[in-house]
């Protein structure tokens, strides 16, 4: 069997010549070599991609129909729902692949976090996925103006109006980012631009560097071990390592026809998903003179809002509140080295690190389910308990939920040292 | 598939809250999209009716082929406030004149359904009773204080409100039986329904085709995959 | 890599499954890609606008013409006189195709001498063939168009003349003769721009 394929000219190797294809292919498909233990938390990259990629094309006939006009943007996207060919399904498409965005991105980060995946020699990989991460959150915010419905419209106040807190800058700030002085046609065409232009740009560039850094380091797997450090002596392959195509090309398409059916039971069965993806007050027009009675943001910001409504004014100023909101979501920046633990996966960590985690997990969830609801939601502490009487028992619960969201970043660098570690197999479970 | 499990759990636990509505109890509204007969009873009404204050300028004429009306039909019975039959549903009344008799100008209702829930019309079109301290003389219970006369009451007749079991009772009968205004208002609520979302059929029809492919689709994933890692050991 | 490992791959399953797989994504592709591409169509509204036009014929006096608007396009309806229709034949040798040979430019009922379903109601879309300018309608005979003009239309944009059945001249710069839009009568009065009976 000594075959040798002789190349023979032919396109391939025209091309060859002139742009690395064969090698670009060798090199990140079928010679790039991934951990094989790979499990259910690894399809969350590729359906990250994928989403990526829906919410791009969809975006892209959504915009052939939009009109950025305060006068006509809530009365364009109807005219999309039912005047243009299959508009209904592509508008949907693009709202659910937004929540669904951010389902796979959490699930995605989640997985950094129990793995370890942050850590050395991951950290840039890492800060790369931060900084696309808070680009999804303009990207989601300044889409959500665009149907111009009542929850678009005050959604956009409310958090236009976060910035106007900022000491000293803050009003000008905000009047600067809306282009007027009340959210109006210049805020939403604004919006409009960054959300088709200037975002996805950004985003896209990111995702390059984040695929860059992830093909440089090589992936971390759940048992958190680095498989270069056991090479085949004759190949100088990673004896855990396989080649990603066909591989994990094959796995990760079950992740995608899995995902693409729960995609389509939502696009097709429950668009609204109960209000938590489309807002029933969104199908009421912009009106600046009426505000709805409950107005919270859409469901994957709700923890952050939560923690900005714990936070109590301080010296008559909300600054505070929005500083926490700011830091609860940038402090996932700081977590390569807040820990401190000798191991990378939960797996081979202690009984410390898991309570934590468990305790961070129920207080995004608690927050997140608070945010969506008016803080009354639980009714308030009776008027005779000192000091909490009276209060409202859903913020008492967001704050305790708040300070537990902090400790566990904060309190890391501590825990995370003192934690008994199990010793970590020279070789993957598989 | 453990954590899978799990994940689904979580989505359910979101589904389900935060749908408990603080509002009043409201019966549910006998909603059926496949009935084009109740569809094109209520598409009467409405035009007949609601289209004298109201529009539903995201709604065209044409688009009631959907609920079994041929364009001539239309054209010949319903076509009031426009020429052609794909133009949208415009409204009668001079907007001016609206604000300065209602106090605002009354809603689009082409998304209404989507932005009150059909329960809440079906309540509201059915909760209505005389109130002398209002203006309109009316007074409802599904939305207290509403600026909307009772535009149906020769058909409903006069309701009475017993404030202490916060329940209605017809003092002056109509011209329907109570039994009647209650079809006569179902037959209405599911063509705005039908109206709010003219494509959802459609959607549902789909569904069924595009899911049974990506099953299949998964099926076959699923042996690739298997039959590619035998290798892996 | 190690031979051993390979003898054991069934490899017809492999490119079975392979083969399966690629045309069942690629099904599923093409078939995204059909409400996709179906959404750059025109839509309700696009069509509702260009829906068929009817116009009320018994205000055109012979000799004169009105112009309506159909598809956003400029379509005119000209009742010619008894001595306009008489001229037309004598035109037949100064014109490029005055047997009408090129079919697209009119529906097969109006292929005929006065390019109408009724001789002197002629229906024609006043864009010029040429490069899309609308002609200026000079219906009397002479006048500033020179002694032998007969009657027609002269596109101001490159100097393209059509007579009174739209029919281009030999020597203008438009290739074909002015289109015949699809028309039918819907009574003695009324005429729908836009459709016909023949779909």
């Amino acid at each position: 069997m000594n075959k040798t394929k002789i190349n023979n000219g032919g396109l391939l190797a025209w091309v060859d010549e002139r742009f690395p294809l064969s090698s670009l292919i060798t090199n990140h498909l079928t010679k790039y070599y991934a951990p094989k233990n790979f499990n259910f938390w690894y399809f969350f990259g590729a359906l990250a991609l994928l989403t990526l990629v829906l919410q791009l094309v969809t975006g892209l006939l959504l915009t052939m129909h939009y009109k950025p006009d305060a006068e006509l943007a809530f009365a364009s996207v109807e005219y999309i729902m039912r005047d243009v060919s299959f508009g209904w399904l592509i508008r949907y498409m693009h709202s659910t692949g937004a929540s669904l965005f951010f389902v796979v991105v959490y699930m995605h980060m989640f997985r950094a976090l129990i793995y370890g995946s942050y850590k050395n020699p991951r950290e840039l990989l890492w800060l790369f996925g931060v900084a696309i991460f808070l680009c999804l959150m303009g990207e989601a915010f300044f889409g959500y103006l665009l149907p111009w419905g009542q929850m678009s419209y005050w959604g956009a106040q409310v958090i236009v109006n976060l910035f106007s807190t900022i000491p000293f800058i803050g009003p000008d700030l905000s009047e600067w980012l809306r282009g007027d002085y009340l959210v109006s046609d210049a805020t939403l065409n604004r919006f409009f631009a960054f959300h088709v232009i200037a975002l996805p740009i950004v985003l896209l560039g990111l995702v390059f560097f984040h695929l860059v850094a992830l093909h440089e380091v090589g992936s971390n797997n759940p048992d958190g071990i680095d498989i270069k450090k056991n090479l085949d002596k004759k190949t100088g392959i990673p004896l855990d390592g396989i080649p990603f195509h066909p591989y994990y090309t094959v796995k990760d398409l079950i992740g995608v026809s899995t995902y693409l059916i729960i995609f389509a039971l939502i696009v097709f069965y429950l668009p609204e998903m109960g209000g938590y993806f489309l807002e029933a007050n969104n199908f009421i027009p912009a009106n600046p003179l009426v505000t709805p009675a409950h107005i919270a943001p859409v469901w994957y910001f709700t923890p952050y809002y939560s923690i900005l409504r714990a936070v109590p004014p301080i010296l008559n100023s909300q600054f505070p509140g929005v500083a926490a909101m700011g830091l609860s979501v940038i402090i996932f920046a700081f977590l390569p080295w807040l820990d401190r633990s000798e191991v990378r996966s939960i797996r081979y960590k202690g009984i410390l690190f898991k309570r934590w985690i468990a305790l961070f997990v129920t207080s995004f969830i608690v927050l997140g389910y608070l945010g969506t609801e008016p803080s009354n939601v639980w009714g308030q502490f009776s008027s005779a308990i000192p000091f909490i009487g009276g209060v409202d028992k859903a913020t008492i619960a967001a704050r305790i939920f708040t300070v537990t969201y902090f400790a566990f970043f904060v309190l890391m660098p501590f825990y995370s040292k003192r934690d008994k570690t199990k010793p970590v197999p020279s070789r993957v479970k598989y | 598939m453990k954590s899978l499990t799990k994940f689904f759990l979580i989505g359910l636990f979101f589904c389900d809250v935060g749908l408990a509505n603080d509002g009043p109890i409201l019966e549910k509204a006998p909603i059926d999209l496949t009935d084009q007969q109740s569809l094109q009873r209520g598409a009467k009404t409405f035009i007949n009716y609601c289209l004298n204050c109201h529009s539903a300028n995201y709604m065209r004429y044409n688009r009631l082929n959907d609920i079994g009306l041929t364009d001539s039909l239309i054209k010949e019975n319903l076509l009031f406030t426009a020429e052609k039959v794909g133009e949208p549903m415009k409204v009668a009344m001079n907007r001016e004149d609206a604000k300065v008799w209602f106090g605002a100008n009354p809603p689009d209702l082409s998304v209404e359904v989507r932005a009150r829930g059909s329960d809440w019309v079906y309540g509201y079109l059915r909760g209505y009773y005389r109130d002398p301290t209002r203006p309109t003389g009316w007074n409802n219970t599904v939305y207290e204080k509403t600026a909307m006369p009772h535009i149906l009451w020769k058909l409903q007749g006069d309701q009475k409100l017993d404030e202490k079991h916060q329940t209605l009772e017809i003092v002056k009968p109509g011209t329907l039986s109570v039994k009647e205004y209650d079809a006569f208002i179902g037959d209405l609520v599911n063509y705005l329904t039908f109206m709010s979302e003219p494509s959802k059929l459609k959607r549902l029809d789909m569904g069924y085709y595009v899911l049974i492919f990506l099953g299949l689709l998964l099926l076959l994933t699923v042996k690739l995959k298997k039959e590619f890692w035998k290798d892996i050991k | 890599m190690a031979n051993h490992q390979d003898d054991k791959i069934d490899k017809k399953k492999r490119s079975f499954l392979i083969a399966a797989t690629t045309v069942t994504g690629a099904i599923g592709a093409g078939a995204i890609a059909v409400p996709f591409l179906s959404s750059m169509t025109p839509s309700e509204r696009a069509k509702a606008a260009g829906a068929p036009v009817e116009v009320d014929l018994s205000k055109i006096e012979a000799g004169s013409m009105i112009t309506t608007e159909w598809r956003g396009q400029p379509v005119w309806i000209i009742n010619r006189s008894k001595a306009m229709l008489d001229d037309l034949k004598k035109n037949d040798l100064n014109l490029s195709d005055p047997n009408l040979d090129v079919i697209s430019q009119q529906p097969s009922y109006c292929k005929n001498a006065t390019r109408s379903l009724k001789p002197n109601l002629l229906v024609l879309v006043g864009i010029c063939t040429h490069l899309g300018c609308s002609p200026t309608a000079k219906l009397e005979t002479q006048g500033d168009m020179g002694e032998n003009w007969s009657g027609g239309f002269f596109c101001p944009c490159h100097g393209s003349r059509f007579d009174l059945a739209g029919r281009v001249y030999k020597g203008s710069p438009a290739p074909i003769n002015l289109v015949v839009p699809p028309h039918k009568y819907i009574d003695e009065k009324t005429i729908l721009i836009g459709e016909d009976n023949i779909g």
